[in-house]
């Protein structure tokens, strides 16, 4: 990994195809890299229609890419954490040895609470439009009642983040204060207070990939991926426990998460999921973690992901640790989840 | 803002599709028992008993055939509140959601609760199903949970452990369909550029860009150029001439049709403009539209303008000679 750059505001006031954010962003990668768009052997990116209500944005998206002769590119309709798998393995077979991943998102369009209602069960769930605020508020009760966390260790994440934010100048919501004043703050979405809950947030990010000599030259210290994986859990309610995250337990561990992890950036969209998180990937209490104050400072749909394992590849760029991990999610309740580990020093 | 102040033109957009699926034998037995009041659970492997019942086992993956009928009282194992319900749930004034874990069963059932706040919701609480008056075999046949009316911690209704027994859950009707009707509602923004091309129409001005980099001329202008991916950045006028590159007729009745078919749709490749444009050919026989013809547009009464495409009514032939193909064959 030896480029990234992002871009994520409350409300942006453009065209849902986002072109005139990914432009400037392609740019600053260029930079980064000294690559050129002629450089660049396959292009992914992660994006959804359904979230500003554009017909294939992902096709006018293209424009950013200046794609006269033809390139070679794809696109997942998932967060373009998955559009960076997706290049990792295409670079893994050998048949191109750079890669740009891209994502894009408006969130501000439409009504989020209602466009995630999209992604539940078609027959027994989405007609009633359960939001993903209050699943996930169902998802806290569960584990406050077993006991698993409390409201405390609820605010003491949302507290953290905040105020890691304050040196995040990407952050769309910062400024920690005290967790005792944290609980002191109403009830929203009972038991969810307002700081557990991501904003709602637009955004569009890029990040690139080389391989071997391309990697060492584009970027002094690049790090290195060292594994990656990515699994997902049933869909139905009854089927896994809630307060457990299974499908992230086991990409952890496919991906090498064991030991000696310095920093990681974990995608948790709500406070409590960030419990999960770090049980599931046995993350110890030295771990820094989300030093970019993660989702709940700034989570644009579909570059969220990205943005985590960007954010922790900086990490390595800047020499302040030699192993990191970014995490990414999906789907409901942390249904869907994949972990990139990444090393300062190749294997 | 006004619209002329902010940086974009924005408008409201509704998208909506009613989706239309066959639902398969296992939900189609839960369905067809919803229609009749009744709850059906799946088995699974390993001694689960869930609702609504899995088509697939989550840990064996066979196809779950064991049905179990479970009352449709039950326990609040977690619930949230929700202060601002959004379109198309249960209900529209504050409402709590609940998993309840239904009697007979090891696993959590959603659904809404209905109370007046989060005070009187609470895990552990017995809740029973309101069912709707009219159920048609759907989800929505369940109006919401509520407290049981006789406040007893009894199951209403026993578990029959074999559902085929149960009248009329036995047959599996997924022979009717399922429609869920989604509409989801937008604030669509235009970019900069485009936003400069639909002010352009409503001074009555057909404004494209340039490319700084190839040269080429965009209209509607793009916010990057798709061959150099730098953004387009001089405003070019376009005259509102140009040539028809290609076109088809129009025989199709389709849904929202303004004209009547047969009629004609074309690119036009504006006088000074690299990309063609697609607009509609009228004020002649549809049969007489060619390739190579040239047009003009033809613009709607001033006190119609908005900032809309729909400014310019149609394109109709100026009566000069064709175009030479040379002039327009690296547009096709």
């Amino acid at each position: 990994m030896v480029g990234f750059a992002h871009e994520q505001m409350t409300d942006f006031d453009g065209s849902p195809t986002m072109v005139e954010l990914l432009v400037p962003l392609f740019r600053e990668v260029y930079e980064q890299t000294g690559f050129t768009r002629k450089d660049i052997g396959f292009w992914c990116s992660g994006s959804s229609d359904y979230l500003a209500g554009r017909s294939f944005s992902f096709v006018q998206a293209v424009d950013a890419i200046g794609a006269l002769p033809p390139v070679n590119e794809s696109h997942v309709e998932m967060d373009a954490a998955w559009a960076l798998y997706e290049a990792w393995v295409k670079i893994q077979t050998g048949e191109v040895d750079t890669a740009l991943v891209y994502g894009f998102g408006k969130s501000s369009a439409g009504t989020l609470r209602r466009t995630l209602g999209l992604q539940l069960d078609p027959y027994t769930m989405t007609p009633l439009w359960p939001d993903q605020v209050s699943l996930a508020g169902l998802q806290a009760r569960l584990g406050l009642e077993a006991g698993l966390w409390d409201e405390t260790a609820l605010a003491e994440v949302a507290h953290r983040s905040l105020t890691d934010a304050e040196l995040n100048p990407h952050a769309v919501r910062r400024g920690g204060s005290s967790v005792a004043e944290l609980l002191q703050r109403e009830m929203y979405a009972d038991p969810l207070r307002k700081h557990d809950i991501a904003p709602v947030t637009d955004g569009a990010a890029a990040l690139v990939l080389a391989a071997d000599d391309r990697a060492r030259d584009a970027a002094q210290r690049p790090a290195w991926i060292t594994g990656m994986a990515h699994n997902i859990d049933p869909q139905h309610l009854a089927a896994r426990p809630l307060t457990e995250a299974p499908s992230a337990r086991r990409a952890g561990a496919a991906a090498g998460v064991a030991a000696g992890v310095e920093v990681a950036e974990l995608h948790a969209p709500f406070s409590h999921q960030e419990l999960i998180l770090r049980r599931e990937l046995g993350l110890a209490d030295g771990v820094h973690i989300n030093p970019s104050g993660g989702a709940l400072v700034g989570n644009p749909m579909f570059t969220a992901g990205l943005n985590r394992i960007g954010e922790a590849a900086g990490s390595i760029w800047r020499g302040e640790a030699s192993k990191v991990l970014g995490h990414a999610t999906s789907g409901p309740l942390l249904q869907q989840n994949l972990v990139c580990v990444m090393e300062g020093t190749a294997r | 803002m006004s619209p002329s102040e902010a940086r974009t033109l924005s408008a409201p957009v509704r998208v909506s599709f009613d989706y239309t699926r066959s639902v398969g034998p296992v939900l189609g037995r839960f369905f067809d028992g919803l229609r009749e009041g009744r709850l059906l659970a799946g088995r699974t492997g390993d001694g689960q008993v869930i609702v609504p019942p899995p088509e697939f086992d989550p840990v064996s993956h066979d196809a779950v055939t064991d049905f179990v009928e479970v009352p449709d009282t039950g326990t609040v194992v977690s619930w949230s509140w929700v202060p601002e319900p959004v379109e198309g749930q249960p209900f529209d004034r504050p409402f709590a959601w609940v998993l309840v874990q239904l009697d007979g069963t090891t696993g959590p059932f959603l659904h809404a609760l209905d109370v007046a706040g989060p005070d009187e919701v609470e895990v552990g609480q017995r809740v029973q199903v309101r069912w709707r008056d009219e159920r048609v075999g759907a989800i929505t046949d369940i109006v919401c949970f509520e407290e049981p009316v006789e406040a007893d911690d009894e199951p209403r209704g026993v578990v029959a452990d074999d559902a085929d027994a149960a009248p009329g859950v036995a047959a599996g009707g997924d022979a009717t369909p399922l429609i869920t009707p989604v509409n989801l509602a937008y604030t669509y923004a235009a970019s900069p550029e485009e936003s400069a091309f639909f002010r352009g129409l409503q001074e009555g001005r057909i404004l494209g860009q340039r490319c700084p980099a190839c040269g080429k001329v965009y209209v509607p202008p793009r916010g990057a150029c798709p061959v150099d991916g730098v953004p387009t950045t001089d405003e070019v006028e376009l005259a509102g001439t140009g040539t028809v590159t290609t076109f088809c007729i129009v025989n199709v009745p389709f849904m929202g049709q303004k004209i009547k078919p047969p009629y004609v749709s074309a690119y036009v490749l504006l006088d000074g403009a690299d990309i063609a444009f697609l607009h509609l050919i009228l004020d002649v026989p549809a049969e007489e539209v060619r390739m190579g013809m040239r047009v003009e547009a033809v613009w709607r009464p001033r006190d119609e303008w908005g900032t809309t495409v729909e400014n310019i009514s149609h394109f109709a032939p100026t009566g000069e000679p064709d175009a030479d193909f040379e002039s327009y064959k690296v547009h096709l």
